[in-house]
C-alpha cells in the first residue's frame, strides 16, 4: 500500500498520545485508538502508526497489520468529498458497476484513489442497507438513490464550486 | 402518552432517512404547532417499517393509514387533510399493483399479509430513543420474569424447548450454546452480541438495532444471567453510525432505569453492556475472528475447539449470539417455549427476517414464519419481478449461499431445506435475479467479494478462491475451455473441504450452485463463447438492426478497422471477424441501429 510521507508536528504527536492514554494504552483497545486517530487525521499514515506503536509499546508491524486488515482504515487521505459507491449485491444487480465505471471515467481515478486536487476520492462500500434505493451512491453524508450512469455528471457538479 | 389522540409514525430507518424522512418529521411538527395541535397529535420517529421500496413511509395511528413515498412538501397537506379534516390523502396511499386501487391501511397490503413480526415486533411501532415506549410494550418484563421466577437452568431449558436457532448463519440451537457457556466454570464470563453484519444485501440486524435497541440489551442481560456473566459487548460495524448512536442512547437509559448495572431490579444480578467497534472485515462475523478483533488483533479466525464457550474473549468463556437471535429471546420468555415452537417447521422454529432485494417490486425487510415457501415470499410479499420480467433465480445466504431456481419455489424455507438444495439460510439476504442476469457473472461477483474479504490465514481460502476467481474471469472474457468447468468444480470442492473457517468452507457455494442449476449457461460461455443474458461484454458482438439503419454511413466512417460495409442509403453490415468491439459505431449512430448482442 502506498503512503504519503508527512512530518508530524509536536501538537499532532501530543494528540495521538492523548488518544492512546484515553484508552489506557491497552493493546486490546488498538482498534478503538485507530478509529479515533482516523477521525482526527482523516487517515492513518505510517508516521501516525509509528507514534501509536511506540506509545502503546507494540511493534509498528503489528499496528500496520491491523490497519491493513480492516477496510475501514485507510493510509491514503480521502478527498474533500469522498464518494462511495455501494457494491452490495442488491446494488450490483441493479447496475452499480456501470455507475462506478462512469465515476472512474469522469474523475479519472481508480477505486481507492483521490484526485490530484484532493477534492474527490472514490471507494466502494458493501451495503448501506438502503437496498430499496439501489444503486446507491454516497458523497460525504449525502445519499443518492436509484443512480444511473447518466446522473453521474450532475452529482459531481453538485460539489464543484 | 395517553394525552395524544393521534400519532404520526415516520420511518427513521437508514433507507427512509436518506430520503429526508427526518425533514418530513420536522415539517409535520411545525405544521402541528402552527395549527395548535402539538398537544393532541404526536410525531414519532420509529425504526424501519420494512417497506423500503416505497419509502419514506408515514403511518397514522390509530387508523393504520399507510402513506408511501412521502415528501417534505406533503407535510402541510397531511396535517390539513388527514389530521384536521379526517380525510386520507389518496395520492399518497399505496396502490395495489394488481387492482390498481388505493389500499388504506397496512393490514390489507400484500406486503404485510403473510408476515409475522416477532424479531421486528417493535420496529416501526415505537420510538427507539425512548425507553418508556419499549417498556410499554412489555419491554424488560422478560428480564424481570427471569430474575424473579426462574433459575438460570430453567431459563436455558425453556430456550432449548423453544427450538430457537442462531439467526446469523449456521443455525446452532441457542439454548444449547448457553448451556455450554454456563457449564464452563470461570471467574469471569462474557456475553457478546454479534452485530457485524457484513453480508452485502442484508440489513436486518441494523434495522433491529436502529428500531428496537432495548430488545437486544434485555436479551443480553438474560443471557448474562443464564451463563453467569456480568459483562456484555456488542461488536458493531463502524459503518452503522445511526445504530451506534441509538445503542448508546439505549444503554444510557437502561443504566439510568437500573436495568443495566448493579443489583438489577432489586436482585443480586449485575450486568452491563459496552460497544466494541468493527472496522470493515466480513470474516469478523465468524465468532472466533470476531473475538480476536475485539481484542484489538487482526480478525483472523482460529481453529475450533476450543469453542468460545470454553475460551473466548480474553480467554474466558464467552457466548456469542447474533442480533436477530437475541431479539427473539424476550418474547419467548414471556409467551413460552410452546408458543414459539408452534410456529415454523419440525426443525426450524419461529420466524426469520429476510432482506428482500434485487429485481423485485417490493424491496424491503420482511419477517415470515419458517416453512413459508419462496414463492410466497417472492411473488406475494415481494410483489413479483420488476418490470414484468421473468424470474430466474433467488440467491440466499449471501456470499456463502447459493442460487435457487424455479423448481425450488414451492420449497418451504428451513435451515435443512436450503442446505439440501445447495444454499443456506445465512443471515437472511435474499437477492432476486431476473432473465437479464448472467449467472456466471453473479458467481464471479461473489467470488470477488470473498477474495477481497479472505483473511489470508489458510491457503485453501487465500489461494484457492483467487484461482477460482481467475477461472471465472477467463470464462467471462470468452477465454474459457470446457475443461475449466471440471477444474471449477474440483477446486470448489477442495476449498470447501479444507478451509479453516466458515468463510472458506462456504465460499465456493455461489459457483457450485450456479453450476448445478445453470450448467447450460456455463457451457454457452465456454463452448459457444456467448453470454445468453447479454451481460459479459467481452462475449457480445455489435450488430446493425436492418430496420433502423438508413444507410447514412456514419458508422462505417467512424470504424477504425473498416469492418462495416454497405452502400449509401442501404442497411450496413458489421463483419464480426474483424470487429475490435471499440463501440465507435454505436456512439456515432443517431438511429439506435447499432446494438450489442
Amino acid at each position: 500500500m502506498s503512503s504519503v510521507k508527512i512530518e508530524l508536528r509536536q501538537d499532532q504527536i501530543d494528540k495521538i498520545h492523548t488518544i492512546c492514554d484515553s484508552f489506557g494504552n491497552q493493546s486490546g483497545e488498538l482498534i478503538n485508538v485507530l478509529h479515533k486517530c482516523q477521525e482526527t487525521f482523516g487517515y492513518l499514515p505510517a508516521e501516525v502508526q509509528e507514534v501509536i506503536a511506540e506509545k502503546m509499546e507494540m511493534s509498528a508491524a503489528k499496528v500496520y497489520g491491523v490497519v491493513t486488515f480492516y477496510s475501514f482504515f485507510t493510509m491514503i487521505p480521502k478527498g474533500k468529498h469522498p464518494i462511495s459507491i455501494c457494491t452490495g449485491t442488491a446494488c450490483y444487480v441493479r447496475g452499480a458497476e456501470t455507475v462506478l465505471n462512469e465515476f472512474k471515467k469522469q474523475l479519472e481515478i481508480e477505486v481507492g484513489e483521490t484526485d490530484v486536487n484532493g477534492v474527490f476520492s472514490l471507494s466502494c462500500l458493501r451495503c448501506v442497507g438502503a437496498c430499496g434505493l439501489a444503486p446507491v451512491v454516497q458523497v460525504g453524508d449525502k445519499t443518492y438513490g436509484r443512480v444511473a450512469p447518466d446522473d453521474v455528471k450532475a452529482i459531481i457538479k453538485d460539489y464543484i464550486d | 402518552m395517553s394525552k395524544y389522540s393521534m400519532h404520526l409514525l415516520v420511518c427513521g430507518g437508514t433507507g427512509c432517512k436518506s430520503q429526508e424522512s427526518d425533514i418530513i418529521a420536522e415539517k409535520l411538527k411545525n405544521e402541528l404547532l402552527k395549527q395548535g395541535l402539538e398537544e393532541t397529535v404526536q410525531v414519532i420517529m420509529t425504526g424501519c417499517f420494512g417497506f423500503c421500496e416505497k419509502g419514506p413511509i408515514l403511518k397514522v395511528m390509530p387508523d393504520n393509514t399507510f402513506y408511501t413515498q412521502v415528501k417534505p412538501e406533503d407535510a402541510e397537506e397531511i396535517v390539513e387533510e388527514h389530521v384536521i379534516k379526517g380525510r386520507r390523502v389518496e395520492r399518497l396511499l399505496y396502490t395495489d399493483p394488481e387492482t390498481e386501487a388505493h389500499v388504506e391501511d397496512s393490514k390489507h397490503m400484500g406486503f404485510y399479509k403473510k408476515q409475522l413480526r416477532i424479531a421486528l415486533r417493535n420496529c416501526g411501532v415505537i420510538d427507539p430513543e425512548i425507553i418508556d415506549e419499549y417498556i410499554a410494550r412489555d419491554g424488560y418484563s422478560a428480564l424481570g420474569e427471569v430474575l424473579a421466577n426462574q433459575t438460570p437452568e430453567e431459563t436455558i431449558e425453556l430456550m432449548k424447548a423453544s427450538g430457537l436457532r442462531g439467526r446469523g448463519g449456521a443455525g446452532f440451537p441457542a439454548g444449547l450454546k448457553w448451556d455450554f457457556a454456563r457449564k464452563n466454570e470461570a471467574d469471569q464470563k462474557y456475553v457478546v452480541c454479534n452485530a457485524d453484519e457484513g453480508d452485502p444485501g442484508a440489513f436486518m440486524d441494523r434495522s433491529i438495532l436502529e428500531g428496537d435497541p432495548h430488545s437486544v440489551l434485555e436479551a443480553m442481560a438474560i443471557v448474562g444471567r443464564c451463563i453467569g456473566a456480568d459483562m456484555g459487548y456488542i461488536y458493531i460495524r463502524a459503518e452503522y453510525p445511526l445504530a451506534i448512536a441509538r445503542l448508546k442512547t439505549a444503554i444510557g437509559q437502561a443504566r439510568k432505569y437500573g436495568l443495566l448495572g448493579k443489583d438489577i431490579l432489586g436482585s443480586d444480578f449485575n450486568f452491563d453492556v459496552d460497544l466494541k467497534y468493527g472496522a470493515g472485515a466480513f470474516v469478523c462475523g465468524e465468532e472466533t475472528a470476531l473475538i480476536h478483533s475485539m481484542e484489538g488483533e487482526r480478525g483472523e479466525p482460529s481453529l475450533k475447539p476450543p469453542f468460545p464457550a470454553e475460551s473466548g474473549y480474553m480467554g474466558k468463556p464467552t457466548n456469542v449470539n447474533n442480533v436477530e437471535t437475541l431479539a427473539n429471546v424476550p418474547v419467548i420468555i414471556l409467551k413460552g417455549a410452546e408458543w414459539f415452537s408452534s410456529i415454523g417447521t419440525d426443525t426450524s422454529k419461529g420466524t426469520k427476517v429476510f432482506a428482500l432485494a434485487g429485481k423485485i417490486n417490493n424491496v424491503g425487510l420482511i419477517e415470515v414464519p419458517m416453512g413459508t415457501t419462496l414463492r410466497e415470499v417472492i411473488f406475494e410479499i415481494g410483489g413479483g419481478i420488476k418490470d414484468g420480467k421473468k424470474f430466474k433465480a433467488v440467491q440466499t445466504g449471501g456470499p456463502s449461499g447459493g442460487c435457487l431456481t424455479e423448481k425450488h419455489l414451492d420449497m418451504p424455507i428451513s435451515y435443512e431445506n436450503l442446505v439440501a438444495n445447495g444454499s443456506m439460510m445465512g443471515s437472511g439476504g435474499m437477492i432476486v435475479l431476473d432473465e437479464d442476469d448472467c449467472m456466471v457473472s453473479i458467481a464471479k461477483f461473489y467470488l470477488e467479494f470473498t477474495v477481497e474479504e479472505s483473511c489470508g490465514k489458510c491457503a485453501p481460502c487465500r489461494i484457492g478462491n483467487k484461482r477460482l476467481l481467475e477461472l471465472l474471469e477467463r470464462i467471462c472474457e470468452g477465454k474459457g475451455e470446457e475443461s475449466d468447468l471440471v477444474r471449477l468444480r474440483n477446486l470448489g470442492e477442495v476449498i470447501k473441504d479444507t478451509s479453516l473457517c466458515g468463510l472458506g468452507q462456504s465460499s465456493p457455494n455461489p459457483v457450485l450452485s450456479t453450476m448445478d442449476n445453470f450448467y447450460d449457461e456455463y457451457l454457452a460461455h465456454v463452448v459457444d463463447k456467448k453470454c445468453p443474458s447479454g451481460v459479459c461484454t467481452d462475449l457480445l458482438e455489435y450488430f446493425i438492426v436492418e430496420e433502423n439503419c438508413i444507410g447514412c454511413t456514419a458508422c462505417a466512417r467512424a470504424c477504425p478497422v473498416g469492418c462495416i460495409s454497405g452502400e449509401r442509403k442501404e442497411p450496413h453490415l458489421i463483419n464480426p471477424d474483424t470487429c475490435i468491439k471499440c463501440g465507435a459505431c454505436m456512439e456515432k449512430c443517431k438511429f439506435d441501429a447499432v446494438i450489442l448482442k
